[in-house]
């Protein structure tokens, strides 16, 4: 086992989201099942690039600490998650969350906790640019806030 | 007390940061942003809606009745929306 078993980063950069999960793997012949989920830039009516604004002083440990809880509720699964911060264009991955485990169904449960609480509860924000030259800012969705309180009630 | 701002808290205020003597015997998050509020136009506009209000103090998530006694950063943002 590693020191923790999901590692998080936080980069500009973009990644690669079949060699994260190649790392992630590599060396283990336990695992019986890898989900690998990758959040992107939707070109919606015009939006021509997403910037994520993020708190710098807390982000990353905000992530870690929403890891350490997904490592607390499945001890046998693994996984790497990255954000990334900055300008972003249509098409572009925002975020990658992958991991593994014995059993298929712990595999999708974590991925899906790490995604819900990466939305409602890591200090980003998203600033829309359009083609006409306005921004806005992403209004915080409740379904969102749904989808991360339900963990709460297992 | 260092206090930072994000998002469209950060734009409506007109500056990222500020260094602020806040009043002794002033408690909550929820007092802060009441004193806060009254400083100028553009803080006003920013705290005017209280339940879209979000608030970190020394990095950590907090409600309005939450101590900012001894707090060196207090954070305030919209909700998140990240991901």
């Amino acid at each position: 086992m590693t020191l923790s078993a999901f590692g998080a980063r936080l980069q500009e950069d973009s990644f690669d989201a079949a060699a994260e999960q190649a790392a992630l793997l590599a060396g283990r012949s336990d695992l019986g099942a890898a989900v690998s989920f990758t959040g992107l830039v939707r070109a919606d009516h015009g939006l021509i690039a997403l910037t994520l604004e993020h708190y710098p002083a807390m982000t990353l440990a905000q992530i870690q600490a929403i890891a350490a809880d997904a490592a607390a509720r499945w001890p046998d699964t693994i996984g790497t998650i990255i954000h990334r911060h900055g300008r972003l264009l249509p098409g572009e991955a925002i975020v990658l969350v992958t991991t593994a485990s014995p059993h298929r169904a712990h595999a999708f449960a974590a991925a899906q906790f790490l995604m819900d609480w990466l939305k409602t509860k890591a200090p980003f924000w998203k600033r829309e640019e359009w083609a006409d030259g306005t921004t806005r800012w992403v209004d915080a969705k409740g379904s969102d806030d749904n989808a991360a309180e339900r963990w709460l009630a297992e | 007390m260092q206090l930072v701002y994000f998002a469209w808290v950060r734009t409506r205020i007109g500056k990222d940061a500020e260094t602020l003597a806040v009043p002794a015997g002033m408690m909550t998050v929820s007092e802060l942003l009441d004193w806060l509020a009254v400083r100028s136009p553009g803080h006003a506009a920013a705290l005017e809606d209280r339940s879209a209000i979000k608030v970190a103090v020394d990095q950590q998530f907090a409600g309005p009745d939450t101590s900012i006694a001894g707090a060196s950063e207090i954070a305030i943002f919209p909700p998140v929306t990240g991901g």
